[in-house]
C-alpha cells in the first residue's frame, strides 16, 4: 500500500479508508448499490442477531458464554435507562438498546484491519442522531402537549433574563442532534485517520519502529474510545428522553 | 516556492482551527481532574457520578471534534 511516489510523498491518503466504493464492479454509487458500507452495516446487524439469538436460545439459570454476554449488555443498558429516565423510561428501552448495540458493534467491527467504519460517516450517524431528536420532540409534544414548550421558559430565573435564556435554550435544543451525530462520527473518523497517518510514517525505515509502537498505542486507545462513544451516544439519548418525559425539572 | 495564495490561506486556517482541539483537551482534563479530586474525597459517591462524568467529557470533547472537522473541511472541502 505504502509505496513512494517520485516526489517522496506517500500514495495513500489517511482519509482514503472512508471512501464508499461499490462492492461489485466499479460503477457509480447509486441509492441501491451494494457498497462496502452496506457490507459492514450488514455484518454488524448479523453479528448482533447472532449474539442475541444464541444468547437467548437456551435460557439457563446459570448462563453460558453467549448468554452472559447478552445479559451483560441487556442489564447494563436497562440500568442506564432506569437510572437516567426513571421507571417510565423503561418503555423506550428497546429503542435505546438497539441504538447501543448497533453503534457498539459497528464501532468495534471497524477496528478490524481492512474493514470499513460505517459510524465514521456523518450520513450514518446523522440518521441516528436526528432520529433520536425527532422521536424525543414528538414524544414530548404527545405526552405533554403545548406545556412541553415550558422546558424553554425557566421559571426560577429572574424575569428579565427569562427571554434571553429561552432563546439560548431553543438554540441549544436544535444544536443537540448536530453535536450528537458529529461527536460519534468525528471521534471514530479522527481515530482511524490518526492510525493511518502513523501507518504512512511506517514506510520510512528510520522511524518505522516508533511509528509501529504508536499505531499499537493508538489502537489501544481506539478500543477504549469505541466503547466510550457508544456509551456516550446512548446516555445522551437517555438524557434527551428524560427531558421529553419530565420537561419541568 | 510557488502555489496560490488561496491554498496558503486554507492550510493556515486549518492549522489555526486545530488549536481548538488543544483547547478541548484542556476542558477534558478539567472534567476528569475535578472528578478524580471529588472522587478521592468521597469515594462512596464516586460510582453514582460516572454517568455525569462521561456526559461532561462528551460535551467538552464535542467542541474539539468540531474544531477538527472545521480544519478537515478547510483542507479538503473548501
Amino acid at each position: 500500500m505504502a509505496e513512494e511516489k517520485a516526489d517522496g510523498s506517500l500514495v495513500f491518503h489517511p482519509l482514503d479508508q472512508f471512501i464508499v466504493k461499490p462492492l461489485f464492479g466499479d460503477g457509480a454509487v447509486g441509492v441501491f448499490t451494494i457498497t462496502n458500507a452496506t457490507l459492514w452495516l450488514a455484518i454488524a446487524v448479523l453479528a448482533i442477531v447472532a449474539l442475541f439469538v444464541m444468547g437467548t436460545k437456551k435460557r439457563d439459570i446459570v448462563p453460558g458464554r453467549s448468554q452472559s454476554v447478552a445479559e451483560l449488555f441487556y442489564s447494563f443498558i436497562y440500568k442506564m435507562v432506569e437510572d437516567v429516565c426513571g421507571k417510565e423510561g423503561a418503555k423506550y428501552f428497546p429503542y435505546i438498546m438497539t441504538l447501543f448495540v448497533f453503534i457498539l458493534f459497528s464501532n468495534y467491527l471497524a477496528l478490524l484491519p481492512m474493514s470499513f467504519s460505517p459510524t465514521s460517516h456523518i450520513a450514518v450517524t446523522a440518521i441516528l442522531g436526528f432520529g433520536v431528536f425527532i422521536v424525543v420532540t414528538v414524544l414530548g409534544f404527545v405526552l405533554h402537549g403545548a406545556t412541553f414548550l415550558g422546558m424553554f421558559w425557566m421559571k426560577d430565573a429572574p424575569a428579565i433574563l427569562r427571554p434571553i435564556i429561552a432563546v439560548i435554550e431553543v438554540i441549544s435544543y436544535f444544536v443537540r442532534p448536530v453535536s450528537h451525530s458529529i461527536r460519534l462520527a468525528g471521534n471514530i473518523m479522527a481515530g482511524h485517520a490518526v492510525i493511518k497517518v502513523f501507518a504512512g510514517f511506517a514506510a520510512i525505515a528510520a522511524i518505522a519502529p516508533v511509528s509501529i509502537g504508536a499505531i499499537m498505542a493508538i489502537y489501544g486507545l481506539e478500543i477504549l474510545v469505541c466503547g466510550i462513544q457508544a456509551y456516550v451516544f446512548t446516555i445522551l439519548t437517555c438524557v434527551y428522553l428524560k427531558d421529553a418525559l419530565h420537561p419541568h425539572h | 516556492m510557488e502555489g496560490d495564495i488561496a491554498l496558503l490561506g486554507k492550510f493556515i486556517g486549518a492549522g489555526l482551527a486545530a488549536i481548538g482541539s488543544g483547547a478541548a483537551a484542556i476542558g477534558v482534563g478539567h472534567v476528569a481532574g475535578n472528578y478524580l479530586a471529588g472522587a478521592l474525597r468521597n469515594p462512596s459517591a464516586a460510582a453514582s457520578q460516572t454517568a455525569t462524568l462521561f456526559i461532561g467529557l462528551a460535551f467538552a470533547e464535542a467542541l474539539g471534534i468540531f474544531a477538527f472537522l472545521v480544519s478537515l473541511l478547510l483542507m479538503f472541502a473548501v
